[in-house]
């Protein structure tokens, strides 16, 4: 039976507690006795019949007819799937989109259905590799559909691809990939790694375009998502829901499939790492020490490669499809469970490591927007209730933070970097001088749309992403960051974790409370 | 109000003065001075035209704008008196002291012939004038102007503004009196002198024209150069030539200054400028006035006003930047140097007493009256310096070195040993394929070497006449001191003898170098961006046109051979491909050679290999290339700045010797591609040829060229970004241009001329292919 997860209070006996710090992590001793550790539950048990369950789901859905008989030959069905966002780290082969995509395929081709796209909803992310898209179907759906130009990528940017559905009551414009709005059945394939993800959100932001996205994703939305891991206290999800009220009105049928996954999230060598450490063996201590002697001794290049292959042996715990309100409401029930933690009252600071991932750098570089979206935009929003850090508090953060950016993957970063945040880091201002600009520029959309750029748009959401943190924050600390990127962040840099508690102090006061969230394995702190 | 001066004033009221050599130094402070103090002259300026300024427009630019005429502006109470005052007492002939009748039309003959007082300040003061140059305006200057006013029928007082080292390096006293007067007299011809100068420029031009000398500065131009391009080459060449020439002139004319025992090729051809003008000056009546070093003014416009660079200028500030550590010179010598407004008020007053009574020379010197001991003035310049250190670029002050009073020998053997060195290390660096940053060093040094050549020549020079131990009388001028009445002695003051030297170095005189020398006399470090932030923000206005850009090295990190390699590789196996990349290794260093040689030849050779090259399959192929290699190994900013040219209307162009279907997916960029372009065969696949000459070297500014003209565009109203002297022919063609990560040569150019040079890097980071190889198919992980 797996534990739960806990919250450990620091005393003088506690050993050092770990920081990820990228493509590294440390070692650090936190005050004893106004310090506490939040550990995620340890990983529930896979299904045994991942296979069995799929087929059994499909046949068997909430609120919805079984998928065979929504199935007839002559008829246009496209099946969408969760791009290279999800999960992280990637999973072992064969991944849970191979297998469900398979099995609907299966049934598709017993109905005699041969007018099948496959569509990866990527909204305004970067197209995938292919050697990603292999990974995700698997090479037999990918040789069978890809070379007919079956299996291709959502492109937010061709107006001919794309279907005006009309407006929610509060004005807001729905217009998704128009294969998927023509078709007599979209059937959706997803991966809920944390609550935030799924429901409306898959069609609605996934299959959508900028002129759909804008509405939700601005700073008063996600100001007003309090927080993203809490559908009813979301003001993103409303509007996601919103637009899936248009999408059904309008006549789009969603046959929604989701999957959760456990939090098995690192391979044996780097077991340690979701490990408590006053639980670490020999062997545990021993991988630590070596893995970050030769990590320190490794240059970033490298480093990163080396993390990006990992592969997750994370696998399914629940799979249910069906109506999306309905089958979503199951799904998030089984992320709590694997996620929950309950917390007693907030903190003064708030301190996170951030790892080397995050849904927008698979196989590239953790840039410092994406430091600061992991851990004001993701990790701070790991709440239901109230945040982790009271109002006026602090967050110290681990992260080398470099001045770096991949060429081909982020390209309107580089630019939202050097020419934007230069000018103000404040969401609303930047969002009003210089979104529309980054949004409609001719460059960006070539490069997202023949290249593998996220949309020129992107920087901005991410930025939007962190916007609540930094209203509700006193102050925000990067351990170990280049300073000159910090500082471009609007951000304090600190060489030491010590350093950092002393900077903090004249906000919070000498004696603050300090909680860590030992993240990933990913959990949500139930505020109380 | 004007002061109240009245017999000089007097004398002059009413009188049109002819002033030639009114740009230079004393001439500024001569027009002024008689426009404020002298209210009711008027004068007659002999302004020669410039290459695109005429006479009136240099008066304004050149004369009026300057900081001398401050005072009187706010005395007239502001621009528009002034303006009002000037265009009423001045007026403007077109003229030049080096032609024979001094070049005038006959309308401004006639405006000369009215005049009742020349003043003769032309002069060709650098001391590093060619011979013939010097000897046409300081030796003939003189005598023309006397012929021309006897030309035209008239005889006003001549008063010439000569120097008192016409004497020579002697030691003692050197009266005021014609040299050829004198005991040391050499007997010699000032028209045989005339004659050998003029000679030895034709001889010296005959020279350069020979074909081992021309083959000389061919070589020279392309070391310096590369493959910039046939025309770019014989501009460069003939430029050399023309240099060459003036070199040995210059030399020629110190060579022989010195054989004739003058310290430099001015004193000398002024000697024999005076003696000339005694010789042919007819009925004009001349006084001749002699200053010795002129240095900046006393009291007059403003303590401590000055103009243009004199001859201490650079080397007090030498000293003071540390670069001079010693100066030579004899601790108790004589310096004589004497402020500018007194050396004005001296030709005033010359002017004022009138032909009959002004003696025929005046020295305006302070050596016999009011002398300044060398060590007096190196001590004064060491105080304030300690006091007052300049700072260095990263804002520390700069130390001053003691003293030491060594001999000319051994400072010059100092600084050519620098100099010997800081050319070898440069040739050495020139060899090195250097780019960007590191081409930068070479720069710098070469500005460097620049500078410890500028203090050698100082050195020299300088040495000379601190050496010379001259004490000039001032007898004759102070005979026309004693004429003035007191209240003119007080408006008018040239008495050397009022100068406290020290007073006179340290508050007036060093703190008038070091601001007119911009030099940083502030702590804290130096804003050194400042300078390429206002050429970027030229090159980022929105009046500019057209912005053209060069691709590999400006914008990518990569080249043709990459490009082909990735393409050639992307469907072979892995043995294929090691075998590849041995073969393309094999023949670097000939491609590389005939890449240098000729840029357009290289490109032809190279792309025969796309022969039988299937046009389908490149086509998919090159959206890849696209990513993996151009985008990858972009540089960030470059791909920002040609987008920030488009956001400001500009047009933007690429130019580029890649072929077209490689840079295909840059369009969204751009407005216009210029690319090389390939034939295609019938069967669908690549000819290996050329459709047309690819737009290398000075085809680049060709293509720009006629690309301005179709849209009407203006050239000087463009930018380039190239990174070779390959482009040269295009950056020299545009009125903005940018040097991008510069190799070693174009870094050297660019630096010299002043222009934006620009360091882009790949994105930190980013994915470092180590072989332009494409990874095998469908495994490949990206970062």
């Amino acid at each position: 039976m797996p534990r739960p997860g806990f919250v450990l209070e620091v005393d003088k006996s506690t050993p050092p507690t770990l920081f990820w710090r990228g493509e590294g992590f440390s070692l650090e001793k936190l005050p004893a006795d106004r310090s506490r550790v939040i550990y995620a539950p340890e990983p529930l048990p896979a299904l045994d019949d991942i296979d069995g369950a799929i087929r059994h789901a499909l046949l068997n859905p909430i609120d919805q007819d079984p998928l065979p008989t929504l199935l007839f030959p002559g008829m246009k069905l496209t099946i969408a799937f969760d791009d290279v966002s999800l999960p992280l780290p990637k999973m072992k082969r064969p991944d849970i989109r191979q297998r469900v995509i398979e099995a609907v395929l299966d049934l598709a081709a017993e109905a005699g259905v041969d007018d099948v796209h496959i569509i990866a909803a990527l909204a305004l992310h970067r197209r995938m590799h292919e050697f990603e898209l292999r990974h995700a179907v698997g090479d037999r759906v990918y040789d069978a559909f890809a070379p007919r130009g079956m299996l291709y990528q959502h492109d937010a940017e061709d107006p001919t691809l794309l279907s005006y559905l009309g407006t929610t009551p509060q004005g807001e414009e729905v217009e998704i990939n128009k294969r998927a709005a023509d078709s007599d059945l979209l059937v959706y394939v997803n991966i809920n790694l944390v609550a935030m993800d799924g429901g409306w959100k898959s069609t609605a932001t996934g299959l959508a375009s900028y002129r759909s996205l804008r509405h939700h994703h601005n700073p008063d939305t996600m100001q007003a998502s309090r927080s993203f891991m809490d559908q009813h206290k979301s003001e993103l999800h409303k509007s996601n829901w919103r637009m899936g009220k248009v999408m059904v009105d309008s006549g789009v049928k969603v046959f929604q499939i989701e999957t959760t996954l456990n939090n098995d999230t690192f391979p044996s060598p780097f077991g340690f790492l979701s490990k408590r450490e006053w639980e670490w063996s020999a062997k545990d201590r021993a991988s630590f020490i070596g893995t970050k002697k030769a990590l320190d001794r490794t240059p970033n290049r490298i480093a990163r490669k080396i993390f990006h292959n990992i592969e997750a042996p994370h696998q399914m715990t629940s799979v249910q499809c069906g109506e999306v309100g309905a089958v979503h409401k199951i799904t998030t029930e089984h992320v709590y469970k694997q996620q929950l933690v309950e917390v007693q009252g907030q903190t003064d600071i708030l301190t996170m490591g951030i790892p080397y991932i995050s849904p927008y750098n698979v196989h590239s570089i953790l840039n410092p927007i994406l430091v600061m979206c992991m851990g004001l935009g993701y990790y701070f929003n790991l709440y239901r209730g109230k945040p982790l850090v009271r109002e006026g508090g602090v967050i110290i953060m681990t992260h080398p933070t470099p001045w770096e950016f991949h060429p081909v993957h982020h390209p309107s970063y580089i630019d939202f970097f050097e020419q934007v945040l230069s000018e103000t880091t404040d969401p609303h201002v930047l969002s009003a001088k210089y979104e529309e600009k980054f949004a409609n520029d001719e460059w960006y959309r070539h490069l997202y749309r023949t290249s593998y750029a996220y949309h020129g748009v992107h920087p901005f959401y991410m930025w939007y992403w962190g916007s609540h943190a930094m209203q509700h924050c006193g102050r925000i600390i990067i351990v170990g960051g280049e300073a000159r990127s910090v500082r471009r962040l609007g951000f304090t840099p600190a060489s030491t974790l010590n350093d950092a508690l002393e900077l903090a102090s004249d906000v919070v006061g000498r004696s603050p409370t300090i909680t860590h969230l030992h993240a990933p394995p990913i959990m949500i702190a139930d505020v109380t | 109000m004007l002061e109240r001066t009245p017999v000089i004033a007097e004398s002059l009221a009413g009188k049109r003065i002819a002033i030639t050599g009114s740009t230079g130094f004393v001439g500024t402070a001569l027009v002024e001075r008689l426009l404020r103090s002298v209210p009711d002259c008027e004068l007659v300026l002999l302004i020669r035209d410039g290459k695109r300024t005429k006479g009136p427009e240099r008066l304004r630019r050149e004369i009026l704008k300057n900081d001398c005429f401050d005072v009187l502006r706010r005395q007239l109470g502001g621009a528009v008196p002034f303006e009002e005052v000037t265009t009423r007492r001045i007026k403007t002939i077109a003229g030049d002291v080096s032609a024979d009748g001094l070049g005038l039309s006959a309308a401004d003959g006639a405006i000369l012939a009215s005049c009742d007082v020349v003043i003769h300040s032309a002069a060709a003061v650098a001391f590093d004038s060619p011979l013939d140059s010097a000897i046409e305006i300081n030796l003939l200057g003189p005598t023309r102007v006397a012929q021309a006013l006897q030309g035209l029928g008239v005889a006003p007082h001549l008063v010439a503004v000569s120097t008192c080292y016409v004497a020579g390096n002697r030691r003692g006293n050197a009266p005021e009196e014609l040299v050829s007067a004198g005991p040391f007299d050499l007997g010699l011809d000032w028209r045989k002198e005339v004659a050998g100068a003029r000679r030895l420029r034709s001889d010296l031009d005959a020279k350069s024209r020979e074909p081992e000398a021309l083959r000389r500065f061919r070589h020279e131009a392309r070391t310096e150069l590369g493959a910039a391009g046939t025309p770019a080459l014989a501009s460069k060449t003939e430029q050399l030539r023309t240099r060459w020439v003036h070199d040995e002139l210059v030399e020629a004319g110190r060579a022989r200054a010195a054989s004739l025992g003058w310290p430099d090729a001015y004193a000398y051809t002024k000697a024999l400028g005076e003696q000339a003008l005694t010789e042919s000056k007819g009925n004009v009546p001349v006084s001749i006035v002699r200053p010795s070093i002129i240095e900046s003014a006393y009291a007059e416009p403003r303590p401590g006003w000055i103009r243009g660079f004199r001859m201490a200028e650079p080397v007090i500030l030498s000293y003071a930047r540390g670069l001079l550590k010693e100066f030579p010179g004899v601790p108790e010598g004589t310096v004589d140097v004497i402020p500018v407004d007194l050396v004005v008020a001296s030709i005033i007053a010359v002017a004022a007493v009138g032909p009959d009574r002004a003696p025929a020379i005046s020295q305006v010197a302070s050596g016999s009256r009011n002398p300044l001991k060398y060590r007096t003035m190196i001590d004064c310049i060491r105080d304030y310096f300690t006091e007052h250190p300049l700072y260095d670029a990263e804002g520390s002050p700069i130390l001053v070195p003691e003293w030491t009073f060594p001999g000319r020998g051994r400072v010059q053997a100092q600084l050519e040993r620098a100099k010997s060195i800081m050319t070898r290390t440069e040739k050495l660096l020139q060899a090195l394929p250097l780019r960007g940053k590191q081409a930068e060093w070479t720069a710098k040094l070469e500005d460097k070497k620049t500078e410890v050549e500028r203090a050698l020549e100082y050195v020299e020079l300088y040495g000379l006449y601190t050496e010379c131990e001259a004490i000039y009388s001032v007898d004759n001028l102070m005979s026309v001191w004693d004429m003035l009445d007191a209240d003119d002695q007080a408006a008018f003051c040239f008495d050397p003898a009022i100068v406290d030297w020290t007073t006179y170095i340290t508050e007036t005189h060093l703190p008038s170098v070091v601001e007119h020398g911009r030099a940083k006399s502030t702590p804290g470090k130096s804003n050194i961006e400042a300078r390429p932030q206002r050429l970027r923000k030229q090159v980022l206005s929105e009046e500019r046109h057209v912005a053209a850009f060069d691709l590999e090295n400006t914008l990518i990190a990569s080249n043709v051979v990459d490009s082909y390699s990735w393409l050639a590789t992307r469907r072979l196996p892995t043995e294929d491909k090691i075998r590849y990349v041995l073969q393309t290794l094999k023949e670097a260093p000939s491609l590389l050679s005939l890449d240098r040689k000729d840029r357009s030849d290289f490109l032809r050779h190279f792309y025969r290999r796309y022969e039988d090259a299937p046009v389908a399959q490149i086509e998919t192929d090159v959206q890849e290339l696209f990513t993996k290699l151009i985008l990858t190994k972009s540089f960030p900013a470059g791909i920002r700045r040609v987008r920030e040219h488009r956001a400001l209307g500009h047009k933007t162009i690429l130019i580029t010797g890649a072929l077209s279907f490689v840079v295909e997916p840059l369009r969204p960029l751009f407005d216009e591609i210029v690319a090389s372009s390939m034939t295609i065969k019938a069967n669908g696949r690549y000819s290996g040829e050329l459709s047309e000459v690819p737009p290398t070297g000075e085809t680049r500014a060709q293509v720009l060229a006629d690309y301005c003209s179709s849209l009407g565009l203006r050239l000087d109203q463009s930018i380039a970004y190239a990174d070779s002297t390959s482009d040269l022919p295009m950056l020299e063609a545009v009125g903005f241009p940018v040097a991008v990560n510069p190799e070693t040569r174009l870094a050297a150019i660019a630096r010299k001329r002043g222009w934006l040079v620009e360091n882009w890097s790949k994105s930190p980071g980013g994915p470092r292919p180590l072989l332009p190889v494409a990874a095998t198919r469908s495994k490949a992980g990206a970062v």
